[in-house]
């Protein structure tokens, strides 16, 4: 008897005859924290389908507690104890906490009637596992990710889990938050759960687990305790090569020539209590600070959606009014939304409107869009941007993630833009795309002289890729960083300071 | 979260079309909602065809269908307007059957007792005050939706009683009678042995669908319906566009209101009511998404013929006409039906 609980042998899966997983073999043991590794379209989703039943591999074995499952289904896997927290978390939003953690129990029981006195009751017991005090009669949309995140966890404890796989969690979470996670899931750990963390975060990765699989276009490239790994070794692991790490400098500028935005007793109601800033042409300016520091507000004020905002800014030397978008764009600014699926892109839509979305008007010839040339643009930015899509005219939901966040930036520089905000620009993106946008980003401050403001809550990016680093707390910024001088540990301890 | 339809880690699995075939297969691909229409209208008229020859597939018959169904397209098409918004226009019939109570009331005052009689100007002017009740009641709407963000469901239903309520007040009960020889023209006539309707509704048709697909206006539609918020952080003027389609709509109301009370030389508070909801899924048959970002008129259309084949087919083989309805119904329910089999499918 072997201490695994899981164990795939040889498993290999087709979907229209592309490999997503070839000869997949990986054991996850008794009560240990594994990471699973890799890039988008490695097949680590479908390594989770396939232990939690939804899909059946054409090949291989599975053996839970070393037996063989002949046919493992949704229902088989989570008997034996496997729960799945996916990135959508499954909650019933408009129930309360204490509802959602019931309802297993009540479902189970075949109950039909609710007491709600023993409702509150299991679902305390289920929080108090985790260690963890939230408002039981809070309904769960209502709550931040973190904490919905929380209540799904507690949710599979009750469900008698003896694995739970976690698809990407940190995804939505700020750094304190990841700590957080981080350290319920070694709480979980320590009632003898063993926990698969499905992640491309490096950090984490080396933080938290034990042992590690490393995927690449769907087959296990690397296995091994953690100690044998490094950041460097496990991205050229995952993208097959070597990533640059220089750090960004600024080129040198004139001084006399006005800054590109100067910004100063910037206030909006609530939210940012005056803030200065100055960017200049070829600045890489990081801005990070917590969920609630007023980052957003400051950038969305920028962007013109704030019209309560009071303070002045000034564009290349002249005092601009920004109270509308349109007057922000007027003006060459351009907002990379936080949210690129709900504030940045249309989905069902080509990538070519997508990218013309805020530039119809230069395509347009009296009343009609010139078709034509309309596609020499869209089509000169996909070549431009190395956009990895069959066509302009392919629906943009189709894209990578990576993919997807460039389409957002070149629509950005169809509009002439000067200064660029960008707002969690790498959030969901995998590591070799990543480096991709960063090295876009970087070209345009130094070839095109943008004016970038970073938005980030990636401690590693902000240091690589600034020449300064703001950090924001409740309306004000607290501290700047120096690109160069600034290190992960002190920059991290700022922030913890802020808590 | 992510796109459910592309499971993130299994690879692209949309295979890349063959280059060859070219642009009809294209075609096929991207408006397969049009070609599964034709195919069904196709499949509706051959079955009558072959069930009732001689009275079905005789010239009047035809005619007729071309008398009768511009009001209904007109209509159908302005619910797709507000619906490419994710809205709705509730009050179309309302708007179109004030346009025409107004123009009656106008005609009446101007020659009373004696309205039918009145020359081409005044039908002009009546024409022309119709258009304006168009426009002004959809810019009503278009206020309330986008510039008051009341929704659209209840800020047309609400208007919808206020236009009701006014021609009912205008007429006192009874349906205006009497109109000028210009004016029923317009629902009546033919032109080169064309349909007076018809052509207004094929011009129109084609000017919306070119407004749609090759103008700005049309492309920023379709963004916002796709994505209202990202619409406005790509910086469009959301409140502006949403405004002019609601008064886009309020005017192809209205027209559809000339042409109803144009072809019944009447006009009455509570006209055409069944249309409404006929409208409402003759607009979805024709694959527009009522979420809003997908629509064509060309699709409406071919909706709108089909529904008219199919009833006008039943009318000949003499069913009753409460049977006629029920089997609209069926019929729109099966095709919806089949369009959301099919893109399951394609998801899955």
């Amino acid at each position: 008897m072997t201490d695994g609980l899981i164990e795939l042998r040889h498993v290999g899966k087709r979907f229209a005859g592309i490999r997503a997983l070839d000869d997949v073999s990986l054991t996850v043991r008794r009560g240990e924290i594994h990471c699973l590794a890799g890039e988008n379209g490695s097949g680590k989703s479908t390594i989770i389908k396939v232990m939690s039943g939804v899909y059946q591999p054409d090949e291989g074995d599975i053996l839970i507690d070393d037996a063989s499952v002949k046919r493992m289904t949704p229902a088989e896997s989570v008997g034996r104890g496997i729960q799945v927290i996916y990135q959508d978390l499954s909650l019933f939003g408009n129930l309360s906490v204490a509802e959602n953690l019931a309802m297993n129990r009540y479902l189970k029981e075949g109950r039909r009637a609710v007491r709600w006195g023993e409702t509150r009751q299991i679902a305390r017991a289920a929080l108090d596992r985790l260690g963890v005090e939230l408002d039981l009669a809070a309904d769960v949309e209502s709550l931040p990710t973190s904490a919905r995140q929380i209540v799904a966890i507690a949710r599979a404890l009750q469900a008698e889990a003896r694995l739970i796989i976690m698809d990407e969690p940190t995804t939505a979470l700020t750094r304190n938050e990841v700590e957080r996670l981080l350290d319920i899931t070694r709480t979980i750990q320590r009632d003898g759960i063993a926990v698969l963390f499905v992640s491309h975060k490096m950090r984490e990765m080396l933080e938290i687990s034990e042992r590690l699989t490393v995927m690449r276009n769907g087959k296990v490239v690397v296995q091994g305790p953690i100690g044998d790994f490094t950041e460097a070794s496990i991205t050229r692991h995952m993208t097959g090569h070597d990533l640059s790490h220089e750090t960004y400098r600024r080129p040198a500028v004139t001084e006399t020539v006005p800054p590109r935005v100067a910004v100063e007793g910037l206030t909006v109601p609530g939210a940012v209590a005056g803030v200065d800033l100055t960017l200049r042409p070829g600045d890489i300016i990081g801005l990070s600070g917590l969920i609630g520091s007023g980052r957003t507000e400051l950038a969305l004020a920028l962007f013109g959606m704030r019209p309560d905002h009071g303070g002045t800014i000034r564009i290349d030397g002249k005092e601009a009014r920004l109270r509308t978008v349109g007057d922000a764009i007027r003006h060459g600014i351009a907002y990379v939304p936080e949210d690129r699926l709900s504030e940045g892109l249309f989905l069902t839509q080509s990538v070519s409107r997508n990218m013309l979305a805020s530039s119809l008007d230069a395509v347009t010839r009296g009343f009609t869009v010139d078709r034509a040339r309309a596609a020499t643009v869209s089509d000169g930015m996909i070549d431009a941007m190395q956009i990895a899509t069959r066509s302009g005219e392919t629906p943009v939901g189709f894209l990578s993630g990576g993919n997807q966040q460039r389409v957002v930036i070149a629509r950005w520089l169809l509009t002439q833009a000067r200064v660029l905000i960008l707002n969690g620009p790498t959030v969901g993106v995998d590591v070799g795309s990543k480096a991709e946008i960063h090295r876009i980003i970087r070209d345009l401050a130094t070839e095109r002289g943008l004016a970038v403001l970073m938005i980030s809550d990636d401690v590693p990016e902000l240091l690589q890729h600034c020449n300064a680093i703001l950090l924001m707390h409740r309306g004000r910024i607290v501290q700047r960083f120096e690109g160069g001088t600034a290190t992960e540990d002190s920059m991290g301890a700022a922030l913890k300071a802020l808590r | 979260m992510a796109l459910k339809t592309t499971p993130t880690d299994a690879p692209a699995t949309t295979p890349a079309p063959p280059k060859t075939g070219g642009d009809l297969r294209r075609f096929f691909n991207q408006h397969d909602n049009i070609v599964q229409l034709v195919a069904i209208t196709a499949l509706v008229f051959v079955v009558m065809a072959a069930l009732s020859p001689d009275k079905f597939l005789r010239y009047y018959n035809f005619e007729s269908i071309s008398f009768i169904f511009p009001e209904l397209g007109l209509l159908s098409i302005a619910i797709m307007l507000a619906m490419l918004t994710g809205g709705i226009d509730l009050s179309i019939v309302g708007v179109a059957n004030l346009a025409a109570v107004l123009a009656g009331t106008l005609f009446h005052h101007l020659a009373p007792g004696a309205s039918a009689g009145l020359g081409l100007g005044s039908a002009l002017l009546g024409i022309g005050l119709a258009l304006v009740v168009g426009l002004v009641a959809g810019a009503l709407n278009g206020f309330l939706i986008a510039r008051l963000k009341i929704t659209p469901i209840l800020a047309t239903l609400g208007t919808s009683q206020v236009f009701t309520g006014l021609a009912l007040v205008l007429t006192g009960g009874p349906a205006l009678v009497g109109f000028p020889a210009s004016w029923t023209f317009i629902g009546n006539g033919k032109l080169f042995g064309v349909a007076f309707p018809f052509i207004l509704f094929a011009v129109l048709a084609a000017a919306i669908g070119f407004v749609l697909s090759r103008t700005a206006f049309g492309t920023r539609l379709m963004l916002i319906g796709t994505n209202a918020k990202a619409a406005v952080f790509a910086g469009l003027d959301t409140d502006r566009i949403v405004f002019q389609s609601y008064v886009l709509t309020g005017l192809l109301a209205s027209i559809a209101g000339l042409i109803l009370s144009g072809r019944t030389n009447a006009a009455k508070s509570d006209y055409g009511n069944s249309y409404l909801l006929q409208a409402v899924l003759v607009a979805v048959l024709g694959g527009t998404n009522p979420a809003g970002g997908r629509g064509s008129v060309l699709g409406v259309s071919i909706a709108v013929l089909a529904l008219m084949l199919l009833s006008s087919g039943f009318q000949i083989l003499r069913f009753s006409n409460f049977l006629i309805d029920f089997i609209w119904g069926g019929f729109l329910l099966l095709v919806i039906a089949i369009n959301v089999a099919r893109n399951r499918k394609r998801l899955g």
